[in-house]
């Protein structure tokens, strides 16, 4: 296995081609475009033997994605911020037809006023769009990700496209050391896509028919039971991944928790940062640790539960808000932990947005803050950290 | 119109692909006109179509009007759906994996193609994808409530476009899709309606055979939108064509062909007092409308003489 340094957004199109993607439909939009571009070059050169739609909006893109994938050909796309926003009416439509297409999301913030950096606000509004979502920290995370990506999204009982996010920018951006899987190895991990109902006309379907009243309850019943499901796949396909890689992923991962009373929450390349807080804390006789959410599509309430079930502080650190509401990891994580007898006090921070950098200093100055909240009492709202008053 | 469409009858396939028992209201020129498309298709096709009339009549769950592949997803991406059909069929053939040589058919109402539709309609035509492109125009949202479009004709009242005291109903043009289609330099553009049956399967026939983008162009009476009694939908398509308002012609690379000419036009009053949406035009704007007809209908004539062969 081979060792190099890429930037994140290269490392994810070597993913593609080694995935063997046989159509990839895409409309630039910063910053996930060094993905696309990369892949278009692979296609120009005739290393990756697929269907580049230069299409005209990420409207397009994605309607024609539910084209390549309705008539069986492996399908990729890339979007973040404004674009993802875009596709939003189709992305209940690939999810709602079972259509595993897989989707790179540079996450980016959205308008107004226009941004072009890093936050979660692009992922969060697409939350309820019945699709698998998964967060990937780095650029070797990244490319794993990408390949299992597909392999959940056209296992026959998931059948659910998957969207993946990086941070625009701190992933897509950063060159970083990647470790790369042959070509044959990868070739075993992923079989050949084949859609058990293809549109094909000697045995013609028909693929998104109105579903009256009657019906319209059972489908979407039916997308619900689909989505929940999905997560013993993702955690089989992660399992056989490590074996292949030494590489091992689940849906929520504990740094250094095990005897911690505090616990900070994040997700995203906001992680790695974390890290070196923690590190600091810890060295100084600190009893704190990270959890990193990793699934947010299935929602792991068993995996979350279990991870801050010894914890007194929970910090949860979002990058994006519900404006007039609680905010989104927040407020989720509230709803799977209020049914437990004991659980931690839950202290919610929103950060980061737009771009604006938090350093390790940082994360300790959220983490002692967050403490110094939780022995007040001062929980019943969230708070926007580092605003310049 | 070409003579040898006296004889085609007996070469019409007697299958239908698109099945009887659909819940299109009773005259319906759309649903005539989607089953004349179809026989003309055949089956070996795959078709995206836009919501609208046709996917409401021919789809509710769990039954389905379509005896050929067949998907919907959204209002205003069926282009870009189709193309994406293509698409995959091009690379899944190159690796062996499609073996069939299937035409990919865009349908859409007139909604679906000159308003919510049009920017993926003219990324398609632009792109040059290998499929053909329908639009059944009725003139109006049909089964939303008989709304404006910008397919819309001057004058006709809709429901927002209404005809009272002080607006004659649609106050702008009609949009001229073909010559948009045409404008996107494209290999086949045709008008059809459902009264000229041989005409409008030739057509599909022609198209089926063209490599690149066509785009056609179905004009189809709508008895309840247009406030029409339901047995004059083949009527009042002729007379669309006789008066003018809707000439029927192709151009191939270009090439202007009027199929149906007449020497003198019969004036547009026939085909409106058919018509409960034109019943409030005065006679004022009757007679502007008359010489926009007119003058349009020149300028088609001129292009169709001046390039023929």
């Amino acid at each position: 296995m081979k060792r190099t340094g890429m930037e994140g957004s290269f490392a994810i199109a070597e993913a593609i081609k080694l995935a063997r993607v046989e159509a990839v439909a895409a409309y630039p939009i910063t910053p996930q475009t060094h993905i696309v571009e990369r892949l278009a070059e692979f296609v120009a050169n005739g290393e990756l033997d697929a269907e580049y739609i230069p299409v005209e909006s990420e409207h397009s893109a994605m309607s024609a994605c539910l084209g390549t994938s309705a008539v069986g050909a492996r399908t990729f796309t890339a979007t973040a911020s404004q674009g993802l926003e875009l596709m939003h009416e189709v992305l209940y439509v690939a999810s709602g037809l079972r259509l595993p297409i897989v989707m790179t999301v540079a996450n980016r913030a959205l308008s107004a006023p226009l941004s072009i950096w890093t936050d979660h606000s692009d992922a969060m509004a697409t939350r309820d769009c019945g699709w698998i979502q998964i967060f990937a920290e780095n650029a070797q995370q990244a490319f794993d990700l990408t390949l299992c990506a597909f392999r959940i999204a056209e296992d026959p009982i998931v059948l659910l496209p998957t969207m993946f996010h990086i941070d625009g920018f701190y992933v897509s951006h950063t060159i970083e050391s990647v470790e790369f899987l042959e070509q044959e190895v990868v070739d075993k991990f992923l079989p050949e896509y084949r859609h058990p109902y293809p549109l094909d006309p000697d045995k013609p379907v028909t693929i998104g028919a109105f579903g009256p009243p009657f019906i319209y309850t059972e489908a979407k019943k039916a997308h619900e039971a689909a989505l929940r499901s999905s997560k013993k796949v993702i955690l089989r396909v992660w399992q056989e991944f490590s074996k292949l890689s030494g590489r091992h992923y689940s849906p929520v991962e504990s740094y250094k928790a095990e005897d911690a009373d505090v616990l900070l929450l994040c997700m995203g390349s906001f992680s790695e940062t974390a890290m070196m807080a923690i590190d600091k804390m810890q060295a100084e006789g600190q009893k704190v640790g990270l959890i990193r959410l990793r699934l947010w599509r299935p929602f792991p309430t068993e995996e979350l539960r279990q991870a801050v079930s010894k914890a007194q502080v929970l910090i949860i650190l979002d990058r994006a808000l519900s404006l007039g509401g609680t905010p989104p990891v927040c407020s989720e994580i509230q709803a799977a932990l209020y049914p437990l007898k004991t659980r931690p006090k839950i202290v919610s921070f929103v950060g980061s947005l737009g771009g604006r950098e938090i350093s390790a200093q940082g994360f300790e100055e959220v983490i002692r803050h967050g403490v110094d909240k939780a022995k007040q009492g001062e929980l019943d709202e969230f708070e926007i950290i580092g605003v310049r008053e | 119109m070409e003579s040898l469409a006296i004889y085609v009858p007996r070469l019409v396939t007697t299958k239908e692909y698109f099945a009887p028992g659909h819940r299109a209201c009773m005259g319906c020129g759309e649903a005539l006109a989607v089953r004349l498309v179809c026989k003309a298709l055949g089956r070996n096709i795959i078709i995206a179509n836009a919501t609208g009339c046709m996917e409401i009549v021919s789809s509710p769950l769990p039954s389905t009007s379509w005896e050929v592949p067949w998907i919907h997803t959204l209002f205003e991406n069926t282009a870009a759906v189709a193309s994406g059909i293509e698409a995959g069929i091009k690379v899944l053939r190159r690796k062996g994996k499609y073996t069939k040589r299937t035409k990919v058919v865009a349908m859409a109402g007139d909604g679906g193609t000159a308003d919510i539709g049009f920017q993926a309609l003219s990324g398609v035509l632009e792109r040059g994808h290998d499929l053909i492109y329908i639009c059944f125009d009725n003139e109006a949202y049909m089964n939303t409530g008989i709304q404006r479009s910008s397919s819309t004709p001057l004058g006709a009242s809709t429901t927002t476009s209404p005809a009272g005291k002080v607006s004659i109903g649609q106050t702008t043009w009609k949009k001229n899709m073909p010559a948009i289609a045409v404008a996107h330099d494209i290999p086949y553009v045709a008008t059809a309606c459902h009264s000229y049956p041989f005409d409008l399967m030739n057509k599909i026939s022609k198209a089926i055979e063209i490599k690149g983008p066509s785009y056609i162009h179905i004009l189809s009476v709508c008895p309840t939108g247009w406030r029409l009694p339901s047995d004059l939908t083949i009527k009042a398509g002729r007379l669309a064509i006789e008066t003018g308002i809707f000439p029927l012609y192709e151009v191939e690379k270009d090439r202007y062909t009027l199929n149906l000419d007449f020497p003198q036009l019969r004036p547009i009053e026939d085909y409106f007092k058919l018509q409960g949406r034109f019943r409030h035009l005065s006679k004022e704007i009757t007679s502007q409308i008359q010489e926009r007809v007119a003058a349009e209908y020149a300028k088609l004539k001129k292009k169709a003489t001046s390039n023929n062969y």
